[in-house]
This record gives structure tokens, sequence and C-alpha cells, in this order.
């Protein structure tokens, strides 16, 4: 499974009650109200976890964290760093 | 609207006829809705109860009118002084409730400690604490939360709060709120009285309550005024200059905390200008020169003001319904 459908899988599991309601890799979950910022404390939490990164202050941006596609660039670029200062 | 007409003139008011028109309302809903003897309200020692309990004697007279100080461990030592003096200088009588016991009891204290340490292993007696937000930059960022620490020493640090730590020190936390409903009920059900909330607009628009909590009330007489117009309220009512010049806090935190780190991201000023602003549809462009900030911060600030609506909107409805019931 590739990281957007991981993502994507965890919005909808977490955020939608299973019910993908018409999200798309580009909805953004701020303005559609999918995910509050409770919400993306949570998502941070899952991706920490799930892919063994940090994510710094200054990266809880809408531009890394606020669209399935956007995070899942977000999370292959901080992997991508990790291996490549490994 | 041009940056020539949009001032702090904006939020100006007549307090004599706010006054008016606010007494008036509160005995007219008292006496066909809420049909009860009087109004209890929670003196904090802060403006807003402070002048919600003015316009409450103004309104129903000060035998109709009970105060309530409800103290704890964390509360600020000149809470009591401020409310007393206010109770003294409109007559009102008042019960002082100490709900340190209370809140021992449910465990909010242990429950809250055991969160922080969660982040901060060596917190423990002698330390204080208290969360804040990030700032409002030129950049869109999410709202993130901070612990800020202090230990026996006074050395201070800050970390940023993880989801599960978070959650629990406002849930224990919130059991204050709550703890001091409980009790305004109490009253208001001893006296036969109705319970006052304190919201100003900000409070009131960005779902800064607790539900269940502060939110809880069958009046809420100041919900619609911009706290820059509560303190032109509370002058024109004569609170005691000491409530009017001391700064908004939450009162909750051992650590002392302003509103403006918590929860809104401006001082109350701005942020009533902000949303006065947003409210009349007055370009961030016209808003930021008269606030000192750049349009992007006041586009950041509008856009924070609508994210907080949208979030905080559950925190307004009552209990939701599967299907209309009855004549309701």
């Amino acid at each position: 499974m590739s990281v957007a459908e991981e993502i994507r899988n965890f919005v909808v599991d977490n955020f939608l009650f299973g019910d993908e309601a018409g999200l798309t890799d580009d909805s953004s979950f701020i303005r559609e109200g999918i995910v509050d910022s409770t919400g993306i404390l949570q998502l941070v939490s899952y991706l920490q976890e799930r892919y063994q990164i940090a994510v710094d202050d200054e990266e809880l941006t809408p531009e890394n964290l606020d669209s399935v596609r956007r995070v899942a660039v977000f999370v292959e670029m901080k992997r991508g760093r990790a291996a490549a200062g490994a | 609207m041009t940056t020539a007409t949009f001032s702090p003139e904006v939020l100006r008011l007549d307090p004599e006829r706010e006054a008016e028109r606010i007494c008036a309302r509160i005995r007219e809903l008292m006496r066909r809705e809420v049909k009860r003897g009087g109004m209890v309200v929670a003196l904090s020692g802060g403006i807003d109860s402070s002048v919600t309990a003015a316009l409450a004697v103004r309104a129903l007279g000060a035998r109709r009118v009970v105060g309530l100080e409800m103290p704890e461990r964390h509360s600020a030592p000149e809470t009591l002084a401020l409310s007393g003096k206010l109770a003294a200088t409109f007559g009102i009588t008042t019960c002082v409730e100490d709900i340190s016991g209370i809140l021992h009891a449910v465990g909010c204290y242990e429950k809250y400690d055991q969160a922080v340490r969660q982040v901060v292993p060596g917190y423990g007696p002698g330390w204080s604490s208290k969360i804040v937000i990030s700032a409002v930059t030129d950049k869109p960022r999410f709202t993130t939360f901070f612990l800020v620490t202090q230990d026996e020493k006074g050395e201070q640090r800050t970390v940023r709060l993880p989801l599960e730590p978070y959650l629990q020190i406002v849930a224990a936390t919130n059991f204050k709120q709550r703890v001091r409903k409980m009790l305004e009920y109490y009253h208001a059900d001893r006296l036969n009285f109705a319970v006052a909330g304190t919201p100003n607009r900000l409070e009131y628009d960005q779902g800064f309550f607790v539900k269940l909590g502060d939110g809880a009330a069958d009046l809420k007489p100041i919900a619609h005024l911009y706290k820059s117009q509560v303190y032109q309220m509370a002058e024109y009512l004569g609170v005691p200059e000491e409530i009017r010049r001391r700064a908004p806090t939450t009162d909750t935190y051992s650590l002392a905390q302003g509103q403006d780190e918590f929860y809104f991201s401006l001082p109350y000023r701005q942020m009533d200008l902000c949303l006065w602003g947003k409210n009349h549809g007055v370009a961030a462009e016209t808003v930021a020169p008269v606030l000192g900030l750049t349009p992007d911060q006041v586009r950041m600030v509008y856009e924070d003001i609508e994210t907080k609506r949208r979030t905080t909107r559950y925190l307004h409805l009552p209990p939701l319904l599967m299907e209309e019931v009855g004549w309701l």
C-alpha cells in the first residue's frame, strides 16, 4: 500500500467514520471541516509513529499537512531526508 | 470602509443606552422565559463577571443577585479580594466555595500532573505550568499547543504537546469550570434563581468556554459585547478600577496565563478589531495598519477566526436528536 493510500485510510477511519464522503487526495482537511487542530495533532502522532519521522514545530503547516497528497509528499520528503542522512 | 474610517472607535458604544437595553431584556427574559426570582453570578474578579453582576444588580436589584466566589489551589491570590470588592461595591450577598477539595476528590490535580509528566518527567511539587499556543506569523500554520513548566528554582522550559497529554491536560482542567457550574446551579436551585453566564462576544463567538462548564447558563447578558465594549460598560457601571486595570487571565493554570497566550491569537484589543473587521467585511489591508500588523497577518487571524468557529460549533449545540420530538 502506498503512503498516500495509508494516509487516506487513516483519515477515513479516524475522521470520517469509514465514509469517504467525497474525500479526494486534494481535499483540504481544514476548509472542508474534515480535521481540526486536535485532529492535526492526531495525524502528526500517527505519522511519527507509523513512519518513524520527527515533525518539527515549523513543519506544522497547511502546506505540509492539509490534504492526503500533501501529507504523503511530506512523509516521503522526510523519509528521503532521513535515508540520505543515514 | 477605508483605513481613515476604520479605527478602535468602531467599537465605541453608548454605555448608558446599552445598559438600559440589556437590563430591560434581562427583566423580560426572567419574566417570560426563565421565571426565577433572581440571578446567581460566579465572580472571578475579572471584568466579564463583574460587568455581568453589575448589570444583574441594575436590572433586578441587589437583593435578587447572589455572587459566588469559587477559588481553588491555582487561583490567583488577588481573586478573592477583587471579587469581594466588586460585591461590596454593588451590595451583593456572596458565598465562598473553595473548590480545591472537590477537585482533589475527582482527581483533577492528579490527572493533570500525570499528563504533564508524560512530557516533563520531573514535574512535581513546587513546579507550576500552563499551556500556550503558537503565535500568529506571516506563514499559515496550524495552531500548536506548548506546555510551559517552571521548576522550584524558577527555571522555565517549553515543550510541544503531543495529542494524548494535551487532551488529558485540557480534560483535567475542564473539571474546574464544570465543578463551578455545578455549584452555581446548586445555589440557583436552593434560591429559585437563574444562573448567569459571563462570556463576552470574543469568547462566545470563538468557542472559548467549556461545554457544560462555563458555557452553561440560563442567560448570557454580555455575549453580544466585544471585550473592549465590556470595559466601556465596566467604567460606566462603576466597576472598581483594580478590576478594570487587570489583564484578562484564564485563572485556570498554576502559572499565570493570559487569554491571548492560550486561545486567541492576539491581545483582546486587536482581536476585537479583527473580529469586528471580519464581521463587517473590512479588507485585511484596511485593518492591518490600524493594528500594526501586516495584511497577511490579518488574513491569518481572519482564517483563524473562521477555523475556531467551525471547530467549536459543537460546543454551542444542544444534544442532537434522531428526529424531532413533540411540540418542542
